[in-house]
């Protein structure tokens, strides 16, 4: 079997992330379940933190690329 | 356009018969229109141009006669522009000084949108920034933006002071200091641009793998691969739904986060 060992490595990188990402979602909707009308505000924060955990997959991502 | 890369891997798949299927690789996106080499006219910033020419075109023709009572174009862009103005930058930057972002934010929001969303309209089918190169144009503009701006308010001492939160027991500084200057001048323009390109180009790939994918198994493939096949492509359709929405996220998200620095920049204390 041949292959990239660099995809491991975005594997790996995107366990982080991929938790990271579901406990924010889930506390995004926890909070709405509770506060319906806060919903708004907790959009953005949400979206937010989303993005800033997203960044480690998105390194593996290129990483995987750059050392072949 | 898109058929030509369709087509490419076809007769690739074809000519080495032997050796199967080849999956797309990155270098499928280096596609020189005209020349070759490092001043080759490429097809990302011409499907750039035609989005420069779309956007003007559009927000000229829908605000040019602006009615009390709109018309579908002229909602369309007082929507978008009312999301940005009030959603992002206002809420963001805060109501003294976001006015004078707004143009920023609503260019960059304009043309990464349609920039992305080209990623999945067929006639082009070619998300721009999936070349790394115009993310880090646009990275660019924001991060001259907030420092600038930080720099203009505070002076360029008190904008380095700005960065690092102040009341710390001393010795924690020697940790924060480098910490908070990697985030600032590194990690912030390195993560904006990646995260750009990153989602960009990933979910264009994954289409490409899953439409050229189910294009071998159906004419290559035995009988049982002819139904994956199918599969395969009905996921393809699936996924570039799926896509729409990526795309439209990430040109929130990097305004989003455009604000939130300039935000940062401007922030009076911690």
């Amino acid at each position: 079997m041949t292959g990239n060992i660099a995809i491991l490595g975005y594997g790996l990188s995107a366990i982080g992330p991929g938790v990271g990402i579901g406990l924010i979602f889930a506390a995004y909707i926890n909070g709405v379940a509770r506060q319906p009308e806060a919903r708004g505000m907790l959009q953005g924060i949400a979206i937010l933190g989303f993005a800033l955990a997203e960044a480690l997959a998105i390194f593996g991502l290129v990483l995987a690329f750059v050392f072949k | 356009m898109s058929l030509n890369v369709l087509g490419a891997s076809i007769l690739a798949a074809e000519g080495g018969e032997g050796s199967g299927f080849q999956a797309p690789t990155p270098a499928e996106f280096y596609q020189p229109l005209i020349g070759q080499g490092d001043w080759a006219i490429t097809r990302p910033i011409v499907v750039l141009f035609i989005s420069v020419a779309l956007i003007s075109w559009f927000l000229v023709a829908t605000t040019r006669k602006a009615a009390i009572v709109p018309s579908k174009g002229q909602w369309v862009t007082e929507g978008i522009y009312g999301m940005v103005r009030n959603g992002l930058a206002r809420d963001i930057i805060g109501s003294r000084d976001f006015l004078r972002f707004v143009p920023l934010l609503f260019a960059l929001f304009t043309m990464i949108l349609v920039n992305n969303l080209f990623g999945i309209i067929p006639p082009v089918q070619y998300p721009t920034m999936s070349r790394i190169g115009v993310p880090i144009a646009l990275t660019l503009v924001v991060f001259v933006v907030y420092h600038a701006v930080g720099i203009r308010k505070n002076g360029f001492g008190g904008h380095i002071k700005h960065m690092i939160p102040p009341g710390l027991p001393k010795p924690i500084y020697v940790l924060i200091i480098p910490l908070e200057l990697i985030t600032y001048f590194i990690t912030r323009p390195l993560t904006l641009a990646l995260r750009l390109f990153g989602n960009m180009f990933a979910g264009h790939m994954l289409l490409l793998l899953f439409i050229l994918g189910g294009e071998y198994m159906l004419i290559h493939g035995a009988f049982g691969l002819k139904i994956a096949g199918i599969g395969s492509f009905l996921l393809a359709l699936v996924l570039t739904a799926f896509e729409g929405l990526i795309e439209f996220l990430q040109a929130y998200i990097f305004t989003l986060l455009a604000a939130t620095y300039i935000a940062g920049s401007l922030a009076d204390e911690h």
